[in-house]
């Protein structure tokens, strides 16, 4: 792919190069230094300068130039300095963003000579920073989405125990829901995020998208039963049909018992212990699935090392010193940030902490999603329709198979691209 | 304006020998002349429109962007899908809102800024001119950053204003009904200046005998306002107006800065779902669609509001 591309970029490349040369000079690049590009974003970008200098210290001759990148921005600036050549030795990236990045051919696959550092992980987000089989990026740090739920109301409605299946959960509920009064619910299902429905569409079996993720597959049975269920909540009352706007104070409102189940990840933890007043009992729990205990989608960032970078060697190393369980344990209790490698989780500030046990559970369940393009657009669509199911446009069959509809439309170019054999 | 047909005369007596004698040169030197302005007009307009135009009928995106083979025209595919996606359509309302709310205001605040400006009985007229030019030179990014503050629910100035004499704080930025004001607050305060000075460039040129006239006629200030002002300053209102509402059509850096479109898109104006689609999906076809689509829009209303202008006789 990378032979065949055309001149395109070469005389961009010309261009930029022509008007950086002058640049480049001056920045003393002749001085036997290796100076790394990284970008981080975010909280992550905020502290991991703190681990540097030890890798400074072990690696003379490498200098380590951070840039930290918001994350509302990081996207668009990494497609855009692809496109400028202009792309940092390394960054980290969304987990979801990898399949994209790939697509361009942007990222240097994991060498066989750090294939180590895809031991000791979650196997459902290593399969998230694969592409056909292929390592093209190393998670850093992991999250997933699960229940924050108040552990005194459900112990008022009768429930002892966070129930671990569809139909136990929605009879906790009700229950729930009568036990926090009039004009409370039970859960908060912000009708504009599509995260919630989409942790359901994972606990069933069939995939999300078929025919090498070239295909919507929403209208199967296993994903309109998802979609029933997520409709069922909103009409049976136990969820207010609310978009995330709406709800100006979260933890306000869960302290007050307006809901009692909350889908939200590890930085949100934080938050709850800060912000929750002492005598609200609260505790996390796995998601529960048709049949057990379900899946979620693994989240977080990868650190990903570019094809475009002179400094291969000393962009792996800095990706190896960031996962040794030492340095991932100290990240950990920097930015609270749930470590990848899993030895790093022995680590008492994570190990010690009640609210935290869930989430290595629901990480070892965690289910990958399809690895296309398109996908973020795709489950935008699909939260659209939620949306105006919910609202009583369609019924869950027709539902699934009107996001299977926008799905085919948003994959019709990869289809295309996999006929002529452009892509896998 | 009296003097156009004398000038075209005269241009016509002057062209006349040259027809005669060495047109050819003549004309090569004319053409020597306005060519550095036209190579530059074609290189960074006509070459970039043409592009932009032969793009939105191609697919463009993430996977031409790695290899160009695996570009495909689609002909009108781009405007089709464009027409039919309601993101498109509350995009388009919102910049209309924007427009319909942000024009009329911005050349009112200029206009009275400009009106009051002129008049003789204000002191230090510089510096109240620099004052009210000085929010058009200052950076966007940096004004909209203080603005989201003056705005902030809780410790915003506005907010603590509002309290003080007993209405509620609103949420200015949070909720999409109060979102688009707040922003137009700032565009406008942000702009006026730029068109109070074309306001004020035009109010000194209209002659005081005719207010003196006015006055010995008994008008009072609204009627001189209305009878004199106005109808001189006609055509330079007729110029802003269009020049704002290509301005309004355009509006991205502010919703950009201080909303991300949020909240629940009640700011993504045509400009931003341009830019979404363009460099977050990167749908370049799609978006050079969304460009052309928007020029339609900016010319028809033009045309329209030419139109109207003839029809109230401002055009001289």
């Amino acid at each position: 792919m990378i032979q065949t591309r055309p001149d395109r970029r070469a005389a961009l490349g010309l261009l930029a190069g022509a008007a950086a040369s002058g640049l480049s000079a001056c920045s003393g690049a002749n001085d036997g230094v290796t100076r790394l590009r990284f970008w981080a974003m975010g909280n992550e970008g905020d502290h991991v300068g703190d681990l540097i200098p030890e890798f400074e210290r072990r690696n003379p001759g490498v200098k380590v130039q951070i840039q930290i990148v918001p994350w509302t921005a990081a996207h668009e600036k990494l497609l855009t300095s692809y496109a400028g050549d202009s792309l940092p030795d390394v960054s980290q990236i969304g987990n979801t963003w990898v399949a994209e990045l790939s697509a361009i051919g942007a990222l240097s696959p994991t060498p066989t000579a750090a294939r180590d550092l895809l031991t000791d992980q979650f196997p459902a987000v290593l399969d998230t920073n694969a592409v056909d089989g292929r390592a093209m990026a190393t998670p850093w740090y992991v999250d997933t989405r699960l229940l924050f739920y108040r552990a005194d109301l459900l112990a008022r409605a009768g429930w002892d125990q966070m129930p671990t299946t569809w139909a136990d959960w929605k009879r906790a509920m009700h229950a729930v829901k009568r036990a926090a009064g009039q004009g409370n619910y039970a859960i908060l299902l912000p009708i504009n995020e599509f995260e919630q429905l989409l942790t359901f569409g994972l606990q069933v079996d069939e995939p999300l998208l078929v025919d090498q993720a070239t295909r919507g597959n929403f209208a199967s049975p296993g994903f309109v039963a998802a979609l029933a269920f997520y409709k069922s909540l909103f009409d049976e009352g136990l969820a207010p049909v609310a978009s995330n706007t709406q709800i100006s104070n979260v933890w306000t409102e869960f302290a007050r018992g307006y809901f009692s189940f909350y889908m939200s990840g590890p930085w949100n933890v934080g938050e709850f212990r800060r912000r929750l007043p002492p005598q609200t009992r609260w505790m996390t729990a796995g998601v529960p699935g048709p049949t057990g205990p379900g899946a979620s989608a693994p989240g977080g960032s990868s650190l990903a090392v570019f094809k475009s970078s002179p400094n291969q060697e000393a962009a792996w190393a800095l990706v190896r010193y960031l996962l040794e369980p030492g340095v991932q344990a100290e990240f950990a209790r920097i930015t609270g940030d749930l470590p990848a490698r899993r030895s790093a989780w022995s680590t008492p500030s994570v190990a010690n902490d009640p609210y935290l046990k869930a989430f290595e559970a629901q990480l070892a369940r965690a289910e990958a999603v399809p690895k296309a393009p398109e996908w973020e657009r795709i489950v935008t669509e699909m939260q659209i329709v939620a949306e105006r199911m919910v609202r009583g446009e369609y019924t869950p069959e027709a539902a699934g198979a009107e996001i299977d509809r926008r799905a085919d439309r948003l994959l019709e170019k990869r289809r295309w691209m996999l006929e002529r054999g452009r892509t896998t | 304006m009296t003097d156009a047909p004398a000038a075209a005369a005269a241009a016509a007596a002057f062209a006349k020998p040259a027809r005669r004698h060495g047109m050819g040169r003549r004309e090569r030197a004319a053409w020597g002349f306005v060519a550095p302005a036209l190579i530059a007009i074609a290189i960074f307009f006509v070459i970039p429109v043409v592009s932009a135009l032969l793009l939105s009928l191609t697919d463009f995106d993430i996977y031409a962007l790695a290899d160009l083979d695996n570009l495909r025209f689609v002909g009108l595919r781009n405007y089709e899908q464009l027409l039919s996606n309601p993101l498109f359509w509350g995009a388009m309302k919102n910049t209309l809102w924007f427009s319909v709310l942000g024009v009329p205001l911005s050349i009112a605040a200029s206009l009275a800024a400009a009106v009051i400006l002129n008049a003789r009985v204000v002191k230090w007229r510089p510096i109240w001119r620099v004052m009210f030019f000085a929010p058009y030179v200052t950076t966007l990014v940096a004004t909209a950053v203080v603005w989201r503050y003056l705005l902030h629910t809780r410790y915003g100035v506005i907010n603590w204003a509002l309290q003080s004499v007993g209405l509620p704080a609103v949420d200015w930025l949070g909720q999409p009904e109060t979102s688009i004001p707040a922003i137009l607050m700032f565009v406008v305060w942000k702009i006026f200046g730029y068109n109070m000075l074309i306001f004020l460039a035009v109010l000194q040129t209209v002659p005081d005998d005719l207010y003196e006239a006015a006055r010995i006629d008994g008008a009072g200030p609204w009627k001189q306002f209305r009878h004199v002002t106005l109808p001189a300053i006609a055509p330079t209102l007729l110029l802003v107006s269009i020049i704002s509402v290509a301005g309004f059509f355009q509006l991205f850096a502010e919703p950009y800065v201080m909303t991300q479109g949020g909240p629940a898109q009640s700011t993504v104006t045509v400009l931003y779902f341009m830019y979404e689609e363009g460099f977050k999906w990167w749908n370049l076809g799609s978006a050079s669609a969304v460009a052309f689509i928007l020029f339609l829009c900016i010319f028809a209303v033009t045309m329209v509001q030419l139109w109207a202008a003839r029809r109230m006789g401002a055009e001289t």
